[in-house]
């Protein structure tokens, strides 16, 4: 049986780990080998880089990042942020990601997906959905350029498109919760849940092990987490400690 | 590096990364190849796992590495296949049915039941038979959509449920062949990988 993963989430910008709330007001969190070395000790089951870069430094900066990266790590590495091309994911894999994820670039050119799975294998093809709850309703906007930008997409059904274009893993944020600590956002994880077959890395909002708990019980094979453990809110071993105490499979 | 001892078999856009870095974490640095001479003739092989069983299988046969790797294995040459490296060692797979495998390994790869997800992401815990020198009970890395069911005769098993039981890797005469990732599972994977070493450099010297 699988157990639930707990993926740190780094987002990187010019070379260090930043976080920010709802995508803004970003403040330095460390460095991105140190954190990934002390995640991978600590017990993370895998690890999401986040390259939020915006500029063509920064982008060269970042690949160097995963190289170095890389090089310690001995745990599965997803990376993603400003993926537009397959060139783009070649030069990832070739730094050393195991998984690409892509956003914007998929939701403007969903053929994008085809070609990487294609290319690529759907084990390293990762559609990265930022979806923000539309008011009052049980329906979630697909949301793009760093939440900047909405689209008019159902978030669902754009998830069951990606599977069926060859994703192989959906990393689900909700803008709404992103950096909040109110926990993340069920009906989101149930609703895109009920319409993939492949896994489901819930993300955005996590304070707490109940928090995590709930999220896998929503259907989430695995759950992204930053602030809180940047910041040293808690460990990946208390959480994993909790949760296992609550009865979720997890590697220890 | 005109005489490596331990080369990984490039092909195709196989994501090459990860397992260099493993090694070289053990003080090895690996060679990347695809002539069927330094597949035959290392002293170490790797078999890394390369996007689809039907792609994987021809771009082998258009470089004549089937047969060299095929004449390694029954020379009982110190190999490791990983994933889809694994897979490609077996008769067939229902994800090119159309395609032979190599055959070195009895069966066929079959996908999961449609209750679990799929491909099967994540950390399986893997049960090893007894005798298995190499491979370790514990929590190994797996992304796969295909597998084998069952272990052939005379092989060493360890095994792991994903909707239903299935082979997490298999121990031979010169083969140690792991569906899961060992270079991506954490210090149980490191662990694997330093005894390969360590015993494919012993079997060296004996023949």
């Amino acid at each position: 049986m699988l157990t639930k993963r707990l993926i740190p989430c780094l987002d990187v910008r010019d070379g260090r780990v930043v976080k920010g709330v709802q995508f803004q007001s970003l403040r330095d969190a460390g460095d991105p080998r140190e954190l990934a070395a002390a995640y991978e000790a600590q017990g993370a089951d895998e690890l999401v880089m986040l390259d939020i870069s915006a500029t063509a430094e920064g982008r060269a900066a970042c690949l160097d990042t995963v190289a170095s990266i890389r090089a310690e790590l001995s745990i599965p590495l997803c990376v993603g942020g400003g993926v537009r091309a397959a060139s783009d994911v070649a030069a990832l894999l070739e730094r050393g990601a195991d998984k690409v994820a892509s956003n914007s670039a998929a939701v403007r050119q969903p053929e994008l997906l085809d070609e990487f799975a294609a290319r690529f294998g759907s084990q390293c093809t990762v559609l990265a959905l930022d979806a923000a709850r539309i008011a009052d309703s049980e329906s979630w906007d697909v949301v793009i350029d760093s939440g900047n930008q909405a689209t008019g997409i159902d978030a669902a059904d754009w998830a069951a498109e990606a599977e069926s274009r060859g994703a192989g893993e959906i990393l689900l944020t909700s803008h709404d919760r992103d950096g909040t600590g109110e926990g993340y956002d069920l009906d989101l994880i149930q609703a895109i849940a009920s319409r993939v077959r492949i896994p489901i890395i819930a993300s955005g909002g996590a304070r707490n092990a109940r928090h995590l708990q709930q999220a896998f019980s929503a259907g989430a094979d695995a759950v992204l987490a930053a602030s809180i453990l940047h910041y040293k809110t808690t460990t990946l071993a208390a959480l994993k400690a909790d949760l296992a105490k609550a009865g979720i499979e997890v590697r220890t | 590096m005109s005489n490596p001892e331990l080369v990984i078999m490039r092909t195709g856009v196989a994501n090459l990364a990860s397992i260099t870095a493993a090694f070289r974490r053990q003080g090895i640095e690996p060679h990347l190849s695809s002539s069927p001479e330094q597949i035959l003739s290392a002293p170490m092989l790797v078999v890394p796992g390369v996007g689809a069983f039907g792609a994987a299988i021809s771009e082998m046969q258009a470089k004549g590495l089937d047969q060299a790797l095929l004449e390694r294995l029954s020379q009982g040459r110190s190999t490791l296949a990983i994933c889809l490296g694994m897979q490609i060692l077996f008769e067939g797979s229902a994800e090119s049915p159309d395609f032979k495998g190599l055959g070195f390994i009895p069966g066929r790869a079959t996908s999961f039941p449609a209750s679990v997800s799929s491909p099967q992401f994540g950390w399986n815990r893997i049960e090893t038979d007894e005798n298995c020198q190499l491979l370790q009970p514990g929590a190994c890395y797996f992304a796969n959509s295909f597998k084998l069911d069952h272990a052939p005769a005379k092989w060493s098993a360890a095994r792991a449920r994903h909707g239903e039981s299935f082979i997490a890797a298999l121990e031979g005469p010169g083969l140690l062949a792991c569906q899961f990732h060992p270079e991506l599972s954490g210090r149980l994977g490191q662990g694997i990988i330093k005894r390969w070493l360590a015993s494919s450099r012993e079997g060296s010297g004996s023949c």
